[in-house]
């Protein structure tokens, strides 16, 4: 059945998918390491003449980059730790504690997953301003602390869990939230990996919210740093591919080498969405 | 066994951050959009007024909204189904048992999906670049003169509908695959002994059994094109001639540039009722048909 036509065909088209998908991104890192003006030359140069590091320098000594950097890795590290103790609690009492209203309940946060958090969005902002909260990392964290989708996606998992272990526990004498840190949180241990490398990625590549709620350009995170970057630098492409580097590499390469429980909290994700 | 009181300091942390800082603003945001609220209203609420559906009649009438509406439904209605044709098509591919190397394939063609939007919206900027951009110097090799991509208002909305389709069609892919490969492989073997062609199996079978998903990945998909926002922030800032100006662009110049929050959330909640309907239109028809 093996014809090798048809071997031809297929892996013929997964290459070209793969060049168009992965050309961009080596573009950009080539790009990265030309001098000045180097790309806006005919033809375009692909690789650079001899490589440098003047776009890197430019940006960490005289671009603030290592602010927004960091920026973006606390804003990210917080809104990751939070909410993975919040979702996982939440997710783990409405699959397996029982309370009054909570299928209803339930029922409700899924229903409003459909209201595009937009909708939100003016008064948040307001209400953000009232706590004193507007332009300081507080405004990106606090909403974030807890989503309706992390809940969901500890709930469904938290669901196969034998509740013989549980009921072991509280027989020995153990208290909810004993028996919820030291026996529960281990056995979550896969989902909460999917979930925090989620978390992590979604509020690192945020950029709507960021934003609206930092104006000061000293806590902005890479992706609203860089937007207005390029709006000075519009000419300067080699050092905007840099900048465009070092948005993207710390995600990609965090997604390369966990990138099994990042599939895994997907596919769980979207199979009963 | 069940200790309810606990129960409820298990779900209490996140539920208070869901209630305070979503379900109110939603609410707060449909209040919002009666009230003529603007820069005045920021700085002391006094001048705050009911307006009833002033907001929403005044929009009906605005042009640059209808324009915006227009942009986004284009890149709707065109970005979705390429992307979801593409996400199904690679998928086929990688399940097909000719295919070699699928790990590779696999990780390469889902990268984009984890990079930064802003940053690749940069990078297509240059990529794209009337003179100097690399992909009128290949279409050069064809005999095609340079296309001025984002400064033609033709030709920028399309130009930002490549970019999404190469950014999103690896997470749905994986979905497709993941449901592929969850068919038993005797399926198919029975149909080859019947004499079903690959096309016939891909008729008769696979498309079948991928139904349910298509729909469920066609509905988050195109609620998720809805919400273009970044794109034309980065790359056009709306232009050529607005456009590429999409709803969520003009709310945010309504809303944190003009700061007239009441108009702004009128426009939220008009998008709102946008993506329910042709969410529960898409359920509706996908039911039916099914149900025929």
């Amino acid at each position: 059945m093996k014809t090798p036509v048809a071997t031809i065909v297929v892996n013929g088209l997964l290459a070209g998918l793969t060049l168009i998908s992965l050309f961009p991104l080596l573009w950009m890192l080539s790009v990265s390491f030309m001098h000045p003006g180097e790309a806006s030359t005919l033809p375009p140069p692909l690789l650079p003449e001899s490589p440098t590091l003047t776009n890197y320098r430019e940006l960490f000594m005289r671009g603030g980059m290592t602010r927004y950097l960091l920026n973006s890795a606390l804003v990210a590290t917080a809104i990751t730790g939070i909410s993975l103790l919040f979702n996982a609690m939440a997710g783990y009492a409405f699959a397996k504690l029982q309370f009054a209203g909570q299928q209803r309940l339930f029922k409700a946060l899924i229903g409003t997953l459909i209201i595009p958090g937009q909708v939100a969005m003016m008064p948040l902002f307001l209400l953000l301003k009232q706590m004193g909260l507007v332009n300081t990392y507080g405004g990106l964290i606090a909403p974030a602390m807890a989503s309706i989708f992390g809940i969901f996606l500890v709930r469904q998992y938290a669901l196969s869990l034998p509740d013989e272990l549980m009921e072991a526990a509280r027989i020995d004498g153990a208290g909810e939230f004993r028996i919820f840190f030291s026996i529960i949180m281990p056995l979550l241990a896969p989902i909460l990996a999917s979930l925090a490398l989620f978390t992590f990625l979604g509020s690192w590549n945020d950029f709507m919210w960021p934003l609206i709620v930092l104006t000061d350009a000293h806590l902005q995170t890479l992706p609203v740093a860089l937007a207005s970057l390029s709006r000075e630098h519009a000419q300067d492409g080699e050092l905007m591919m840099a900048g465009s580097v070092v948005t993207i590499l710390p995600v990609l390469l965090l997604f390369l080498a966990l990138q099994k429980y990042y599939i895994r909290g997907l596919l769980v994700g979207s199979v009963k969405g | 066994m069940k200790v309810p009181a606990l129960a409820w300091g298990f779900v209490a942390p996140a539920l208070l951050v869901i209630g305070v800082f979503f379900a109110l603003p939603v609410m707060a945001g449909l209040a919002l959009s009666f009230t003529d609220f603007d820069i005045y209203a920021l700085a002391d609420t006094h001048n705050l007024r009911f307006v009833g559906l002033d907001n929403y009649l005044r929009l009906l009438r605005t042009p640059l909204f209808w324009q915006a509406l227009g942009n986004t439904l284009y890149f709707v209605v065109i970005g979705v189904p390429l992307s979801i044709g593409l996400s199904l098509g690679a998928a086929l591919l990688l399940h097909a048992r000719v295919a070699r190397f699928t790990p590779f394939f696999r990780t390469a063609l889902f990268a984009p999906v984890v990079t930064t939007l802003v940053a690749v919206a940069v990078v297509w900027r240059y990529l794209f670049q009337t003179r100097y951009g690399m992909v009128n110097h290949v279409l050069a090799n064809f005999g095609i003169a340079p296309l001025d991509w984002l400064g033609d208002p033709h030709l920028a909305m399309p130009t930002i509908i490549l970019l999404a389709v190469w950014k999103n069609f690896g997470y749905n892919m994986v979905i497709f695959l993941a449901n592929l490969q969850a068919v038993p492989e005797e399926v198919y073997e029975a149909a080859r002994i019947d004499g079903a062609s690959t096309f016939q199996q891909l008729l008769y079978i696979t498309l079948p059994i991928l139904r349910p998903t298509l729909v469920l990945v066609g509905i988050l998909t195109t609620a998720g094109y809805f919400q273009l926002f970044a794109e034309p922030y980065v790359m056009t800032q709306g232009g050529p001639l607005r456009s590429t100006v999409s709803v969520l662009y003009f709310m945010y110049e309504e809303g944190f540039k003009w700061w007239n929050f009441g108009t702004a959330s009128t426009v939220a909640v008009l998008l709102f009722a946008l993506m329910f309907a042709v969410t529960w239109t898409l359920m509706r028809v996908s039911r039916s048909e099914s149900a025929a």
